[in-house]
């Protein structure tokens, strides 16, 4: 027995289960997150459904459990089960989803008729044809397949006219209202002036008439496509309620049920490609993240682009030129513990310090036409970065003295040795030396950041972001705009909305892309050092 | 007479740090070496009366010496005597050390060096250095040897280019990594590490070259070359070099310094060092009584 402790065969054994569990605990995480989230994309088969009662509609089986019973129940009884089906159609039943009990059903079928319809409103609707009804005057395609076909045919179609009218309320409106907004806001600042000038005023009018002028005639424009809209499609529920659904509200459609192997693949990978790229709908539940994706990314740039410096910088002063003393060694914890401050507590700081005073100052010195509407004197995506970077800062300052502390004292002798001063010793020898170690510091502080929700709630995001903080206007970043971060998002979905069971998958698809995202950055950062480190191989020292 | 089958005369093959106890080999090994006139040798560094503090203990008592001009000067003596650290008075390298202090004169190619318009960059370009531990830069070798010049503003692609080529040269390394002059320099051997830094100390034209240990941690081939290199150099540079390996000071030193305590004990000739020192205390370390 003695032998066995003092041999510790036992501690292999104790260390060996410790990091077993971790991996355990972190593959649970990645299976659960990946199984979940992947099949939010994944079309499911649509079944026709019978009941007892009497009552039949179409559905997709989502789960499947046991009914809980209280103790008091008899032992014997038999265990019930129950089904959970999303039967779509929001607009008629007013719920989505419904438990089913496994002993109310009658009979249960897949037939290929069901069209699964997604709409821009109101979510899925399960059901089949009755009737195409195309242009005014041309007489309704009657009968399911006859209306698929024709649905088929016309849809490109009403897609183009769509996309048109997108692109004009986008585009050519987006960039008048851009303009008329900034004329405004000229003429607001020349009447600021205690005696304005009235050429320049009649000259700010003259370019508003012309906006206005310009606004009228896209407007019309509008109107001519929307009048070329045409066609809606008759649809019947499972259980013979009829709605007419115009062509305009389909975003498409598809017949779940005659889906092969490689359908499936491919409707997976258009959903995926949908969500990665589009914008939300429906209050988040619907659509993709494109723009949470985009302002998560952004902001974790934008705080690396504060943080490496400020942390490197700082950390260069301290090991490198502070004298070594009790006040140094105080200075050190106190940055260390930095790093553990929740990070609400930060951002309130960024709220109090950057959003109302230095965003409020900007204001009134610079954008005073604007106000009371605050310009950068309210959340956005500059501040959330700087709160965020305040955050992260102890943490590349951390990383970078102990790569400073491991640069050997012989080679910065021997850059003395040769004539070099200090400052050129720091910048030629020791700051290519410990540049891995800085990369190691941003990668902890992206990882970090990029996870960070609590300070960003009150610096600047929102559920729903109307523009990117990036576009074609000048000067093409607009640093005060709110933005949507995945983060966020994942909170927003999963608490705040109002079809719970709709978004509880996209919960999970998102924590899947959140993680997909903080990998990416890590990786691209992980690589840049190794190709750092390979070219110093400090390590051979 | 040579216990371990080795052979001084030829100066190829080597003891490797291993504390000569035979005096009498040490002698063999003088007479081989160049005899020197014993006229006036112009001087290049001048020290007058140093004395050299660390905080409050005195590392340097009162060393007056004066060094040639185009000689290897060897300063041999016990651990903690001092000779590194005057050494490293020699260009300044004290300074970096907290609470070091340096009285008295030393004057390098009539120069002060402590002088107040002296500027200690171009000191120790002038005075340059090699470490007991091989240091080169994490960079290439074409780096590691164009880094002096770059640091005094020459930034000449095909003068760069020269200087690289002729100071590896010098150190005879040219042939070994020509081809590879753009990889790491840390991929090179123990032994052409230390000739990389020699090379690195020469492109910035020093007069003076320190070496502070310079084949401790070398293996006996890779001494046998850095011991021929400085024979070669010295035609050039004046070189001070720091060793605890007397068989090495006996071999390429023209001029030895024993140093015991902080005090230079005896200084003079190779020769007159090794085989009839002035003092008792420089004939039992060279003999192996204490050491």
């Amino acid at each position: 027995m003695k032998k066995f402790w003092s041999k510790g065969d036992f501690f292999i054994w104790l260390t060996g289960a410790t990091l077993s569990i971790s991996l355990l605990m972190v593959a649970a995480l990645l299976f659960v997150v990946v199984k979940n989230g992947l099949g939010f994309f994944w079309p499911g088969e649509v079944a026709s459904i019978q009941l007892k009662d009497g009552r039949s509609f179409f559905g997709e089986v989502i789960e499947q459990e046991e009914i809980p019973v209280s103790t008091e129940v008899k032992e014997g009884t038999p265990l019930r089960s129950r089904i959970k089906v999303k039967q779509g159609n929001r607009d008629i039943y007013g719920i989505d989803f419904l438990w089913v009990d496994n002993d109310q059903i009658v009979s249960k079928s897949y037939p290929e008729d069901i069209v699964v319809m997604e709409r821009l409103e109101w979510g899925d609707f399960f059901g089949t044809f009755k009737e195409f009804r195309g242009k005014e005057g041309t007489a309704p395609v009657k009968g399911h397949s006859a209306a698929l076909q024709a649905l088929e045919k016309h849809l490109p179609e009403i897609k183009k006219i769509a996309g048109k009218i997108r692109s004009i309320e986008k585009g050519e409106i987006g960039v008048i209202n851009h303009h008329m907004e900034k004329s405004r806001l000229r003429l607001k600042k020349i009447n600021l002036d205690p005696s304005p000038d009235p050429a320049s005023i009649a000259e700010v009018k003259k370019e508003l008439d012309a906006l206005t002028a310009e606004y009228k005639v896209q407007e019309t424009a509008l109107v001519q496509l929307r009048n070329q809209l045409y066609g809606s499609v008759l649809a019947v529920t499972g259980d013979g309620k009829e709605k007419n659904i115009p062509l305009l509200q389909i975003v498409h459609f598809y017949q779940p049920n005659t889906f092969g192997f490689f359908d499936k693949w491919g409707f997976f990978f258009m959903k995926f490609a949908e969500f990665l790229w589009e914008d939300p709908r429906e209050s988040n539940t619907e659509g993709g993240i494109f723009p949470a994706i985009f302002g998560t990314v952004m902001m974790v740039i934008i705080m690396s682009l504060f943080a490496t410096p400020l942390g490197v910088l700082a950390a260069f002063y301290l090991r490198e030129y502070a004298k070594q003393g009790t006040f140094v060694s105080i200075v050190r914890i106190a940055v260390n513990n930095l790093a553990g401050v929740p990070s609400i507590v930060f951002g309130v700081f960024g709220v109090g310090f950057f959003i109302y005073f230095i965003g409020g100052t900007i204001d009134r010195i610079f954008y005073p036409e604007a106000l009371p509407t605050p310009t950068y004197g309210t959340g956005g995506i500059l501040w959330a970065s700087l709160t965020l970077a305040l955050l992260t800062v102890p943490v590349v300052i951390v990383a970078t003295e102990e790569g400073l502390a491991a640069v050997p004292r012989s080679i910065r002798e021997a850059s003395l040795a040769l004539g070099a001063t200090k400052f050129e010793t720091i910048w030629r020898v020791v700051l290519p030396a410990v540049m891995p170690s800085i990369l190691t510091g941003l990668i902890l502080a992206m990882a970090r950041a990029a996870g960070e929700v609590a300070p960003l709630m009150i610096t600047g995001v929102v559920k729903l972001a109307p523009s990117l903080p990036v576009d074609s206007f000048f000067p093409f970043f607009h640093l005060e705009r709110k933005f949507m971060h995945l983060g966020f998002h994942i909170y927003d979905v999963g608490f705040q909305s109002p079809n719970v069971d709709a978004a509880r998958p996209m919960v999970y698809t998102t924590t899947l892309f959140l993680i997909l995202i903080v990998l990416f950055l890590n990786f691209a950062a992980i690589a840049l050092r190794n190709r750092i480190r390979k070219k110093l191989s400090v390590s051979a020292l | 007479m040579l216990k371990h089958g080795i052979k001084f005369e030829t100066g190829k093959t080597i003891v490797s740090d291993q504390q000569a106890k035979d005096t009498e080999s040490l002698k063999k090994v003088i007479s081989k070496s160049s005899p020197i006139t014993d006229g006036e040798e112009p001087i290049e560094i001048k020290i007058e009366d140093l004395n050299f503090y660390y905080g409050n203990s005195q590392a340097l008592k009162g060393i007056s010496m004066e060094i040639p001009k185009h000689r290897i000067t060897a300063f041999i003596g016990p651990s903690g005597c001092g000779k590194s650290t005057l050494l490293r008075c020699k260009n300044r390298m004290n300074d970096l050390v907290d609470g070091a202090r340096m009285e008295g004169l030393i004057e390098i190619g009539g120069q002060d060096i402590n002088s107040l318009d002296l500027d200690v960059n171009q000191l120790r370009k002038k005075v340059g250095m090699v470490f007991q531990k091989v240091n080169p830069f994490p960079k290439t070798i074409f780096e590691n040897v164009a880094y002096g010049p770059r640091i005094h503003g020459n930034n000449n692609k095909a003068e760069l280019e020269g200087i690289v080529e002729d100071s590896l040269k010098n150190v005879a390394l040219w042939d070994e990594v020509k081809d590879r002059l753009n990889d790491s320099a840390l991929a090179l051997s123990g032994g052409q590490h230390q000739r990389l830094c020699i090379s690195r100390a020469l492109a910035v034209q020093p007069d003076v070259i320190l070496m502070d240990e310079p084949c401790s941690a070398l293996d006996p081939i890779a001494t046998a070359k850095i011991e021929e290199l400085m024979v070669n150099l010295k035609k050039k540079y004046t070189i001070v070099i720091v060793t605890h390996n007397m068989q090495q000071a006996a071999r390429v030193g023209d001029y030895t310094a024993f140093l015991f305590l902080g005090e230079l004990v005896e200084f003079g000739p190779t020769p007159k060092i090794f085989q009839n020192p002035e003092k008792e205390k420089t004939e039992d370390y060279i003999t192996g009584r204490f050491g």
